[in-house]
């Protein structure tokens, strides 16, 4: 079995299941590559899942609920509905967590699946806000999941323009200076509730395009904050002015966003509406400052924590001499022979250890509860990185001391509540195959019980390692 | 009586040892104790130690300006310029006990208004963001000795924070509710790992941290409503136990996160009010759980960066720049607030929006790790704080 086989299924792949590297050892590259070709396919438990607007109805809904009970009388019979506020809310956070590592677990396109849990992270929301929790998971399969393999320029704008994103960073209510509803205020001397926030532009630049050292300044962003005022979402309010619109879904309200056109990184924006602020995007995809950003973060990702910056070059070029075309990126980066020199160079991310290990038992997880307190005692828990930065991407990061014995005891104990019929040995062959070492092998082959064998196996350096 | 970790010791790491340079159990050079809390996400300073003195205060805070001392929900009289925030009682007492200071109008170097930028350089040490790859308080430790197994530093997470990465060994803890597994696999693990650097030493880190918390340490009671002040209240409790061990690690470093207050921000109550109080649960559990080790103890409470001076349109405040730092303990030579209070007249602010900074960040730390924790000044000017000729050391910050 060719070292590029393991690559391919353990680095750019989810983790080999028992009998994947005979499938891939046929052709590494192409096994990789052919996952992006096609109409994008909707995995089946995620097609099962809600639109993100009717969750937002819903959960307005409950919360609407919840006032009125909280005016009336206390001993009011349908109180429980208030209380199922909470669980309604849980409920819908457990549904798409289920669905996403379930799908991880059995995907036949784990390279695919690899790239919407890069580009989620890359667009970080942090489900810490109500009520985020709710829609985390369907923002990644409807903003990031069919733009995968797409043009960054298109994602981007669906990013930004998806509910949950808006609703992270309060773009919902920021209000243009000199937009009509401020002006009003102003004569009545009341502007309370309005005003511009600069949140999501300032990430937008910082983290979604050009990055922190992409050339913007300040006034940069102050500008573009205004660009983008009256990106907001439909029914965001019971009442007034923030109650038009389609519930639940993006919506552009003229009456807080900033008239008149506006000067950014140089460049003159006279456009009207919300027409604006996507040509804001499309520049900013296109800028180089962004390809380089990207590349950097994809090599860091697939290649080394210090990613070579030869392979740094050749993806920003791909990326320019394509307008943003993320699967001629990708082919680039399979193409290359960085990626291919040595065996497993990353240490795995929980969220990696823990989907790697599922494949390995060859299991798709029916209980949510061991998914999400798993990545939780790892200090990874789904969609809650704490800020739109993401979760890291190092060792550095990663490679803490507590962190490393969570992860031993995670790996006994999921080695006694699932365990694997194969013997230990053997399916250290199936899914590490030579990038297995003697002491391991003698060490697993020594254990004194299958669980002990298996927990040693999961533990190894190389099984931490993708 | 034979302990677990005597038996790991004789099993594992010996193993561990031979196979890493120039083991020393040393030691630790100190024997005072230094908590940093980072308060990630720029907490307010404005709210947390209130100006009311300052006339320009309640008019350009309106809504969320914090009434002055002895009015209905006041703040806790400091001095005739500021006023403690109520939630923080239990620092307060220890103002008046001459165990808490109040530095006013400090900031990093740091000047944009990014979270992870600002985290950055206030963890780094440098000037500027990325400048520095590890962390200031990792420098800090060479001279204070320490070793693998007997590491004199521990971050209270799973993932250590950047102020305590770098080359000097640290150790990391957090609680966890998964089943203990057993000595036998740790052994094996220990061999296992034996010839791979970067797993032996963390196992190594890992298998004492263990020792000293117990299995139950720190795992909060979620009976309670306040479940982000019981956290904190629990990784205090568990920090002391740390602080206490002997041979245990004599620095600690904890985060706690939700101080971004875009909206709704509050006053006396809402969600500042909250994390202000859960807070001061933890700082005073911390002291309880350090029992006489209080008297040799700096606690230091730092954020990134402070908060907009105006109100922004959603009762909130946006990313500022100076902001307020406590710092408490036996040790300190407290029952002050320093600073030099640059006003808060349109003209007195930062690029018209921020409280301006007076105070370099680093020149606090500099304070502490001198007169405190007694790194020697050449090292704390040449390789914690390079470059930091603009951040001169503040003094009598601890108790002479």
């Amino acid at each position: 079995m060719k070292n590029t086989t393991v690559i391919a299924a353990n680095r750019f792949g989810l983790g080999a299941r028992p009998g994947d590297f005979d499938i891939v050892d046929r052709n590494p590259q192409s096994w990789l590559l052919d996952q992006l070709q096609g109409p994008s396919r909707t995995p089946k438990d995620i097609r099962k899942l809600p639109h993100s607007s009717t969750v937002l109805i819903e959960i307005r809904d409950l919360r609407r609920a919840e006032r009125e009970l909280k005016r009336a009388a206390s001993d009011d019979p349908s109180a429980d509905q208030v209380r199922n506020y909470g669980k309604t809310a849980r409920a819908h956070y457990s549904r798409q967590i289920s669905a996403r590592y379930r799908t991880a677990a059995a995907t036949n396109h784990p390279f695919h699946e690899r790239l919407v849990h890069f580009w989620s992270n890359h667009f970080a929301i942090s489900a810490d806000k109500q009520p985020l929790p709710t829609i985390a998971g369907l923002f990644e399969n409807e903003a990031i999941r069919p733009n995968v393999a797409g043009n960054f320029g298109d994602m981007l704008i669906a990013v930004e323009q998806h509910p949950a994103m808006i609703l992270f960073l309060d773009n919902q209510r920021s209000a243009g200076p000199d937009s009509a509803l401020a002006r009003r205020a102003n004569r009545r001397n009341k502007k309370r509730d309005l005003g511009l926030n600069e949140n999501l532009a300032r990430e937008i630049l910082e983290l979604h395009t050009l990055g922190v050292d992409g050339g913007y300044t300040q006034q940069d962003v102050t500008t573009f904050a205004k660009v983008i005022t009256g990106w907001s979402v439909g029914g965001a309010s019971d009442t007034g002015r923030f109650a038009e619109g389609d519930p639940g879904r993006f919506e552009f309200r003229e009456i807080i966003h900033e008239p008149g056109a506006q000067t950014l990184l140089g460049k003159r924006y006279a456009q009207k509406g919300v027409d604006q602020g996507e040509a804001v995007l499309r520049d900013l995809a296109l800028h180089p400052a962004t390809a380089r950003f990207l590349a950097t973060k994809l090599a860091r990702h697939f290649v080394a924590d210090e990613p070579p910056a030869q392979l740094v070059d050749k993806l920003a070029r791909a990326y320019l001499e394509t307008g943003g075309d993320l699967t001629a990126v990708y082919t680039a980066l399979v193409q290359a022979d960085e990626p291919w020199r040595e065996i497993h160079t990353k240490y795995k991310t929980p969220h990696d250890f823990v989907i790697s290990a599922f494949r390995a038992f060859d299991h798709v997880p029916d209980k949510t509860r061991f998914v999400i307190s798993a990545l939780d005692t790892m200090a990874q828990t789904p969609f809650r990185p704490g800020s739109p930065e993401g979760w890291p991407d190092t060792a550095e990061q990663w490679g803490g001391a507590d962190g490393l014995y969570k992860r031993i005891e995670w790996c006994n104990t999921v080695a006694r509540a699932i365990g694997s019929r194969a013997r230990p040995e053997e399916l250290g062959d199936a899914v590490l195959g030579s990038a297995m070492s003697a002491t391991t092998r003698k060490s697993i082959a020594r254990a004194e019980s299958s669980v002990q064998g298996l927990t040693l196996l999961l533990a190894s350096p190389e099984f931490q390692r993708r | 009586m034979t302990t677990r970790r005597d038996v790991l010791r004789a099993a594992g790491l010996g193993t561990v040892a031979a196979t890493l340079p120039a083991l020393a159990f040393a030691k630790a050079a100190t024997d005072t104790r230094f908590v940093l809390v980072i308060l990630r996400g720029a907490a307010d300073g404005l709210a947390i130690a209130s100006p009311y003195g300052d006339d320009d205060y309640r008019k350009i805070r309106g809504e969320l300006a914090i009434p002055a001392p002895g009015k209905e929900g006041g703040s806790l009289k400091l001095d005739g310029m500021f006023g403690l925030h109520p939630s923080l009682a239990g620092v307060h007492e220890e103002f008046n006990k001459d165990q808490a200071l109040i530095v006013h109008a400090v900031a990093s170097p740091y000047r944009e208004r990014s979270h992870f930028d600002g985290q950055d350089v206030l963890e780094n040490g440098a000037s500027d963001v990325g400048l520095l790859r590890d962390g200031w308080l990792n420098r800090a430790l060479a001279p204070l000795g320490g070793s693998l197994g007997h590491e004199i530093a521990i971050a209270m997470a799973v993932n250590t924070p950047l102020v305590l990465r770098g080359e000097n060994s640290v150790t990391s803890w957090a609680p966890s509710r998964l089943r203990d597994v057993e000595e036998s696999t740790i052994r094996r693990l220990q061999d296992l790992y034996a010839e791979d650097e970067f797993f032996a030493t963390r196992l190594a880190q890992a298998v004492n941290s263990q020792e000293i918390a117990g299995s139950e340490a720190g795992m909060p009671d979620m009976r309670y409503r306040n479940r982000n002040a019981e956290q904190v209240r629990t990784m205090m409790q568990a920090t002391g136990r740390f602080l206490m061990a002997e041979d245990g690690p004599r620095i600690a470093v904890l985060e706690a996160g939700g101080w971004d207050t875009h909206a709704n921000q509050g006053t006396t109550n809402g969600t500042l009010a909250n994390r202000l109080a859960g807070l001061d649960a933890g700082l005073v559990a911390l002291r309880e759980s350090l029992g006489s080790m209080w008297s040799d103890t700096v606690v230091a409470v730092v954020t990134e960066f402070g908060r907009t001076v105006h109100v922004n349109g959603t009762r909130g405040t946006d990313h500022g720049t100076a902001t307020a730092a406590i710092l408490l303990g036996g040790a300190v030579n407290g029952g002050r607030v320093l600073s030099d209070w640059p006003g808060l007249g349109k003209s007195d602010l930062y690029e018209g929006r921020d409280l301006m900074p007076t105070t370099d960040t680093r020149s606090v730390f500099k304070g502490i790790l001198a007169d405190h924790l007694e790194v020697p000044r050449s090292v704390i000017e040449s390789s914690v704080f390079p470059n930091s000729a603009d951040a001169p050391q503040m003094r009598n910050l601890i108790r002479g």
